[in-house]
């Protein structure tokens, strides 16, 4: 059945902004999805918030709008658009959620919008986890068994038949309050009695516990012919009880026997018919009881997913674009599996290699959260390693994370700490998997991990055996081949092996060329070597027969930026793609190498050769080695992939590996205090009056000296781990005493923190000779919030057209200074018209996509293009930048952009189930961002906050609580509040100002106060009965127990829009007033390209 | 044990290459053709799948073993692969129906293994060259001279003209019966299956469906299978080359010119192919695996099936054709492979009679194509005497004989 011909315009909807749960993997999805409707002559418009993206490219859709993604705006930019289809399957929930809506408020059929790729009915019946359960009867399989219980009685006679353990969850609490796990009758009484008291409808669900069940996953495939495939499967390493994100998972299924992989493969078939799954993809849970197999159908998603995206990257089979071909009316059999060009899509892929996947966590940046991992995700990236065999592939993604302590390590624990090891893998959290391998190496059994975790004694058992090659490794006589060979087979490092020995890595590097022992190279083909593969996407290994063929120009290498994490996402992955569309633009061989599975630059045609490998320097030096021993290497990037390529710089010169772009004295010169002091007074620029300490005595010493408040932060930082503004002596004394690294290499860094400044973030080019801004962005909130967590905008708002010319000068003398070759990244502060130097990164930024997508120009690419040789000058020639202005010069009428962070505060509980405070400071915490694009300020800003799924109200009653140094300025905000038609209500302090204000405010009782006395009336319960529309809350002297700390907390999980700075209430308060003035338009990225270039013109012609 | 000091291995092949890996299962030598099967689970049935007698299997997936072997699912009586080949061999087996480790039953059916060696490359040298003779040479063979060891290896018949199925066929006659299979209720029919290596899934799936398999050796005669009277003849997979089956081709005619209903699968959809006047080649390197795409012309889908096959019947895709054996009438490319379109499947237009290439009957492998044997059981309820007046009140008769889908 070939593609259908009725179909001229398709509407993708994206995910939006990267959140856990749902992140850069859908735009890799997407991504792949519009490439593929272009090829096949389609119109695409798409929608995505997010302007991190590659699909957001203006060169990639026809027509992309970076907007809200809400039923609201979807609509309008269907009514501009008229598009004939909906492909609402590979931007995630959002999207799906989205199409659903469209769908049932009429707009679908009222614009004639044909939903392809899935139908409402299908995804009903797939999350309706009662409609589900039919479906699941139907096709002869089981869910787990559950009854719904009114009463005690019920309750005792439920759990005669559904056993202990059992799951008792009460109907429609929030939050799934009142829910717990019942082990006995006693349990169950004082759990489900609680629970009848807890719901609303004295409602109890009990649930036959699957806990500690063996959990799989298949990705299946179907088309319009009814042909489905099982694409993979995957086995969770953790067992039932551990979200599937946040598990090491491994693909294939490893202790499966055929008749239990049959019988799930038959059932997963059965239940994508009987769901009617319309084409596309979609992924199905199962449990496996390990006493006696008995499988049970947990849920499926009738979507591309997160586990889609491994699933591509861990077989070859490329799931959203042929799920997009599917769409069109393309049956599988008439789609050629692009690897082996021969065969087609309609087969099952065979691999002969394992992938493992490890999720990264940032616990870290949330001390108060409860690291426990559970059936809610909390993980906020992941590292993906292939490897010959389970140890190579677990010890390669272990490195692959980056994270002290994650790699194995092998110093036998005390028989004592054995018995309390055992005891701490019970509970599930990050450092389980180290907590079972170093019971093993002291000596606990198998038997005993297994009673105490349920993970799988094969998997157990490979553990022991890591255990047993680090012992051969430490009690050889000499590290010779055979040891060498046998500790790379299981996936040691030379870090590791160098521990063992007691040897530096390098030495231990050195002996292991010195004996020949290196890694070969093999190919991801989806089918064993069944058949001859095309596309080099390759793993390494140590085995025999190596797989690189000769290339015939020198490569130009691209390290990637590792798994996402909270300073690092999905802005980094973008600048390395765009390096290597220009680079191959230009006629370079690029070749990609990163970890990430997640990501676009993964996709084995993005580049000419993707390495899906860790970003150690042991790891790029054989790949490096590698490309040069085919055909030569050009050089290397690393100041794409954020700070993980870019702390490999110098190592790589030293092993004498050219490094394209910035150098790595320009980089190690820009981050060492002393000689970046001396670049800024050579160009005449201050920075924040700062020392350095190792103790207390010091720290006071240099915070005496500048003043306080000061901020102080370990010297290194990346996304601001660790960093805290300190306001008197106390602070710094506690600060001092839990910052657990400081040594005399690694001090703490002091500096004089500027209160009320004005940060502003430059995104440059530079190439020895010209200077060429990207952007200017003035941050909504004052210094002090790190930038990431920051709202700004794009071109400047409030800053002189004289200040804007010392920030371009500065800018130059810093570039020029450090000796950048592409991009760098600055931060000023402006405090009393000073301009102060916070810090500079001779890198691509957090900001590049969003710089891009504001104005028009592709920074990225232009700095790949710098880091080859090519000037600015010739740039400008090329059209690759615009021939006159930069983005130091936008005209008046250039649209206003303003990008907003997303926090991930909701996700994380403390110990006590509350939510962690969601107070923002120096330390990053945003998982990712949105945009607002429009003509003015205000409006951009109201639609950054809707994308940003914070949306401001027009009308209701608003909250205002603010510190005492905020109390002065909320009082012509607020009056402004009243006049457009809100009522407030206020407490304590605030309420006070406001009455001698002459501002009429309901006021509420302190929470503290309604504790004591009696009675209700609190903020609490007006946010809980949903009176609340916007809550200010200003923190007070970061003491996080007060009643902030209970308002913000309510308002973070009811969901109520918060607003935590002054200056952002200020911004708010422009943002309403133009949302109740003006209909949103919504515009496309082209358009606005097209209107900026006018504007220019005009400006251009006036001047 | 040091992880360092394990037995050594050897796998020769006939062009000279030799692999050094460790010695797996029983120790000693072995002789074999070498096949490469991309099967990530199932490794027991595969091993006691009859049709790899005389082969060396070399598992393209590195673990092997993770499940243990157990009573259940062994496909035949024994193992009848020559030799054994992996990278990474299961230390613990971890299923709750696993009796005991893999390593153990290959040491007690005494089939000689090696791990420890790049399958992938092995892999990859079959596909270029071609499947090929060779051994595996451990313990003290291991440490004779390697030239010794290839001519040792090209000593050994070739797979093309060997006669195979009468080394792996039954002793005796032997009766599968539905109730032992959970059909409840009297048998529908009476079927003799002629044993030519065949797995025990597939008397299972017939038995399940309420046929009682009467199972005869591969030396059976035409007046064995009359003495049954049955509504239907199936012929098995099997090792060796179709080109020896004469006898086996003989009998079949017989059974066709009977107009007795016949299904064949694997072994027994190239003696179809023999007996119905087309030619049988030897691929290159085969196909052996669990993912193998299929087009079943009747439906226009496609059916991901199990195959183990190296040799295949030469026939023309596209529309029926009347058989080189004129008799026959027309016969039609039923199914072929998408991957490189090998034919799969056969069936004649104007008798009642059908085979497939790969194995509906799975084990190891996907369902997809069960209902092969659903047609099986509708074509002897249209030709079998016994069974009319039942299919006649069931289903209205069919003009198309074979395609009941």
């Amino acid at each position: 059945m070939p593609k259908r011909t009725d179909l001229k315009s398709v509407l993708v909807i994206g995910s939006g902004p990267i959140v856990i749960g749902q992140a850069a993997e859908f735009d890799y999805s997407g991504t792949q999805a519009i490439r593929v409707l272009k090829e096949e002559g389609l119109r695409v418009v798409l929608v995505n918030s997010n302007p991190a993206t590659i699909m957001t490219d203006p060169e990639l859709a026809d027509a992309t709008y970076v907007e809200p993604i809400t039923p609201e705006v979807v609509e309008k930019i269907i009514a501009v658009e008229r598009p004939d289809a909906l492909l609402p399957t590979l931007g995630g929930q959002t999207a799906l959620n989205t199409a659903i809506a469209l769908d049932a408020n009429g707009v679908l059929e009222k614009y004639g919008v044909e939903l392809i790729g899935a139908n409402i009915e299908a995804i009903e019946l797939g999350e309706d986890r009662e409609k589900f359960k039919g479906v699941v009867e139907r096709c002869g399989a089981e869910s787990a068994r559950s009854e719904i219980v009114h009463s005690m009685d019920e309750a005792l006679a439920a759990a005669e038949r559904l056993g202990y353990p059992m799951v008792v969850r009460p109907s429609f609490t929030m939050g799934g309050l009142g829910s717990g796990m019942a082990y006995d009758e006693e349990d169950l009484r004082r759990i489900a009695g609680a629970g009848i008291q807890y719901s609303p409808t004295s409602e109890v669900l009990l649930e036959e516990s699957i806990l500690g069940w063996k959990e799989y996953e298949l990705e299946m495939m179907r088309d319009r012919n009814d042909n489905v495939v099982v694409v993979c499967s995957i086995e969770n390493f953790d067992p039932v009880g551990v979200h599937t994100g946040d598990s090491i998972t491994v693909a294939p299924a490893m202790t499966l026997t055929d008749r239990e992989y049959q019988r799930m493969r038959d059932i997963a078939i059965a239940v994508i018919r009987e769901v009617g799954v319309d084409t596309g993809g979609c992924n199905i849970q199962f449990a496996v009881n390990p006493e006696n197999g008995r499988i049970i159908v947990i849920e499926m998603n009738p979507r591309v997913s997160r586990s889609s995206a491994l699933a591509s990257k861990a077989t070859g089979f490329a799931i959203a674009k042929i799920a997009t071909k599917l769409s069109l009316g393309y049956t599988l059999d008439e789609i050629p599996n692009d690897i082996t060009r021969k065969t087609p899509a309609s087969f099952e892929p065979v691999l002969d290699y394992v992938v493992v996947k490890v999720p990264r966590f940032a616990f870290e940046k949330f001390p108060a959260a409860d690291p426990t991992l559970t059936t809610t995700m909390k993980s906020v990236g992941e590292a993906m390693a292939i490897g010959r065999n389970f140890t190579e592939a677990l010890q390669k993604a272990l490195r692959s994370l980056e994270q002290k302590g994650a790699e194995l390590s092998f110093d036998r624990p005390a028989p004592e700490e054995v018995s309390a090891l055992i005891e701490q893998a019970k509970t599930p959290t990050t450092d389980r998997l180290a907590q079972v391998q170093r019971a093993l190496l002291g000596g606990a059994t198998v038997e005993q991990l297994f009673e105490a975790t349920a993970i799988d004694p094969w998997f157990l058992d490979q553990l022991v055996l890591i255990n047993e090659v680090a012992a051969e490794v430490a009690g050889a006589p000499e590290l010779s081949e055979p040891v060498l060979r046998l500790a790379k087979r299981h996936g040691f490092s030379d870090t590791q092996i160098g521990q063992l020995r007691h040897m530096d890595p390098a030495v231990v590097r050195g002996v292991r060329h010195a004996l020949g022992v290196r890694p070969v190279y093999k190919t991801v083909d989806t089918c064993a070597a069944e058949f001859e593969a095309y596309t080099p996407y390759r793993y390494s290994s140590y085995d025999l027969e190596d797989e690189v063929t000769g290339h015939e120009k020198p490569s130009v290498i691209i390290l990637g930026s590792g798994p996402n994490r909270i300073g690092q996402g999905i802005e980094f992955d973008y600048s390395c793609v765009h390096a290597t569309m220009a680079l191959r633009a230009a006629g370079h061989e690029t070749v990609m190498v990163n970890c990430n599975p997640e990501t676009v630059s993964t996709d084995y045609d993005i580049s000419d050769r993707l390495y899906f490998e860790p970003l150690t320097l042991e790891d790029v030096l054989e790949v490096i080695a590698a490309e040069e021993r085919s055909g030569g290497v050009l050089g290397v990037f690393v100041q794409l992939g954020g700070q993980t390529p870019l702390k490999l710089a110098q190592h790589l010169a030293d092993a004498g590996v050219p490094i394209l772009g910035t150098s790595p004295e320009a980089i190690d010169l820009a981050e060492h205090r002393g000689e970046f002091a001396r670049v800024l007074d050579e160009a005449g620029l201050v920075s924040p009056k700062n020392g350095t300490a190792v103790s207390f005595a010091d720290a006071k010493k240099v915070a005496d000296e500048i003043g306080y408040p000061v901020l102080v932060r370990p010297s290194y930082v990346l996304g601001g781990r660790g960093m805290e503004i300190v306001y008197d002596e106390p602070s710094l004394s506690r600060y001092i005493e839990n910052a657990t690294e400081i040594t005399t290499e690694h001090p703490v860094l002091v500096d004089r923190f500027l209160e009320d400044a004005t940060e502003i973030d430059v995104d440059a080019l530079y190439d020895g000779t010209d200077l060429f801004i990207g952007g200017i962005m003035e941050h909504i909130e004052e210094a002090g919030i790190h930038s990431g967590d920051s709202a700004c905008v794009l071109p400047p708002i409030n800053l002189a057209p004289d200040t804007l010319d010392r920030v371009r000068e500065a800018t130059r003398g810093i570039a020029a200074g450090v000796g950048v070759r592409g991009l760098i990244n600055i931060q000023f502060a402006l405090a009393s018209d000073v301009l102060y130097v916070i810090e500079a990164n001779p890198r691509a930024s957090r900001t590049v996509p969003f710089v891009s997508k504001a104005t028009g120009v592709q920074l990225a690419k232009a700095a790949a293009l710098i880091g080859t040789g090519r000037t600015i000058a010739q740039l400008r020639a090329d059209g690759m930048l615009p021939g006159s202005h930069d983005g130091s010069s936008l005209p008046l009428d250039a649209p206003v952009a303003v990008k907003e962070a997303v926090l991930p505060f909701a996700r994380f509980r403390t110990p006590q189930g509350r939510v962690v405070d969601s107070l923002l400071g120096p330390e990053m915490r945003s998982t990712g961002e949105v945009m607002g694009i429009d003509k003015y300020f205000d409006t951009a800003f109201a639609k950054s906050q809707s994308a940003a799924n914070n949306p401001l109200p027009t009308s209701g009653k608003v909250f205002v609580s603010v510190a005492n140094r905020d109390k002065r300025g909320i009082v012509m905000p607020v009056k402004r509040l009243i006049d457009l038609g809100f009522t407030i209500v206020s407490t304590g302090g605030t309420a006070e100002v406001l009455r001698r204000n002459g501002v009429q405010a309901d006021v509420v009782r302190k929470i503290a106060d309604a504790r004591s006395g009696e009675g209700d009336g609190t903020v609490l319960d007006l946010l809980g009965d949903g009176e609340i529309a916007l809550v200010l809350n200003t923190p007070s002297g970061g003491d996080s127990r007060g009643d902030g700390y209970e308002i913000r907390a309510a308002a973070t999980s009811i969901g109520v829009p918060m607003i935590t700075t002054l200056a952002e209430f200020g911004a708010a308060i422009q943002a309403i007033e133009a949302q109740r003035e003006y209909a949103w338009d919504v515009t496309s990225l082209q358009e606005h390209d097209a209107r900026l270039a006018a504007a220019i013109e005009r400006s251009g012609s006036g001047a | 044990m040091s992880l360092l000091n394990l037995e050594p291995a050897l796998l020769v092949l006939g062009d000279g290459t030799v692999h050094r890996g460790r010695a797996y299962g029983a120790t000693g030598t072995t002789l074999g053709e070498a096949v490469f099967t991309t099967g990530m689970t199932g490794y027991q049935e595969t091993l006691t799948d009859p049709s790899y007698a005389r082969q060396i299997i070399v598992q393209t997936f590195p673990h092997i073993g993770n499940t243990g072997v157990n009573d259940e699912d062994a496909e035949s009586r024994d193992i009848f692969a020559a030799g054994y080949v992996v990278r990474d061999a299961a230390r613990r087996p971890s299923n709750w129906r696993a009796r005991r480790s893999l390593d153990e039953e290959l040491v007690a059916r005494g089939v000689v293994g090696i791990q420890g060696v790049d399958t992938r490359a092995i892999t990859r040298h079959l596909r270029t060259e071609g499947s090929m003779k060779a051994g595996i040479f451990s313990g003290e063979a291991a440490r004779r001279p390697e030239d010794e060891l290839v001519a040792e290896v090209n000593g050994q018949p070739s797979m093309a003209g060997a006669r195979l199925a009468e080394q792996v066929t039954t002793d005796a006659p032997y009766v599968v019966e539905p109730a032992d299979h959970g059909w409840e209720g009297e048998p529908l029919h009476e079927v003799a299956a002629i044993d030519l290596g065949l797995k025990a899934a597939t008397p299972r799936h017939l038995a399940s469906r309420g046929v009682r398999l009467h199972v005869l050796p591969a030396t059976a005669t035409f007046e064995d299978i009359t003495a049954l009277d049955p509504a239907g003849v199936f012929l098995s997979n099997g090792p060796g080359d179709p080109a020896t089956a004469d006898e086996q081709v003989a009998l079949l005619r017989q059974v066709l010119d009977a107009r007795i209903p016949f299904f064949g699968i694997c072994f027994g959809n190239q003696v179809f192919g023999r007996a119905l006047g087309f030619g049988t080649y030897k691929l290159p390197f085969g196909h052996r695996g669990p993912n193998q795409p299929v087009m079943h012309k009747a439906t226009g889908r496609v059916e991901i099936t199990s195959q183990n096959h190296g040799f295949a019947v030469d026939a023309p895709l596209g529309e029926p054709v009347e058989a080189p054996a004129s008799a026959y009438g027309r016969v039609e490319v039923s199914h072929w492979s998408l991957n490189d379109q090998v034919v799969e499947g056969l069936r004649l237009l104007d008798r009642p009679a059908f085979s497939v290439q790969f194995h509906p009957e799975s084990a190891a492998g996907p369902n997809d194509s069960v209902d092969l044997f659903d047609r099986f059981i509708t074509l002897m309820d249209e030709h079998s005497p016994r069974a009319a007046g039942r299919a006649a009140a069931a289903t209205a008769p069919t003009t198309d004989l074979t395609e009941g889908a």
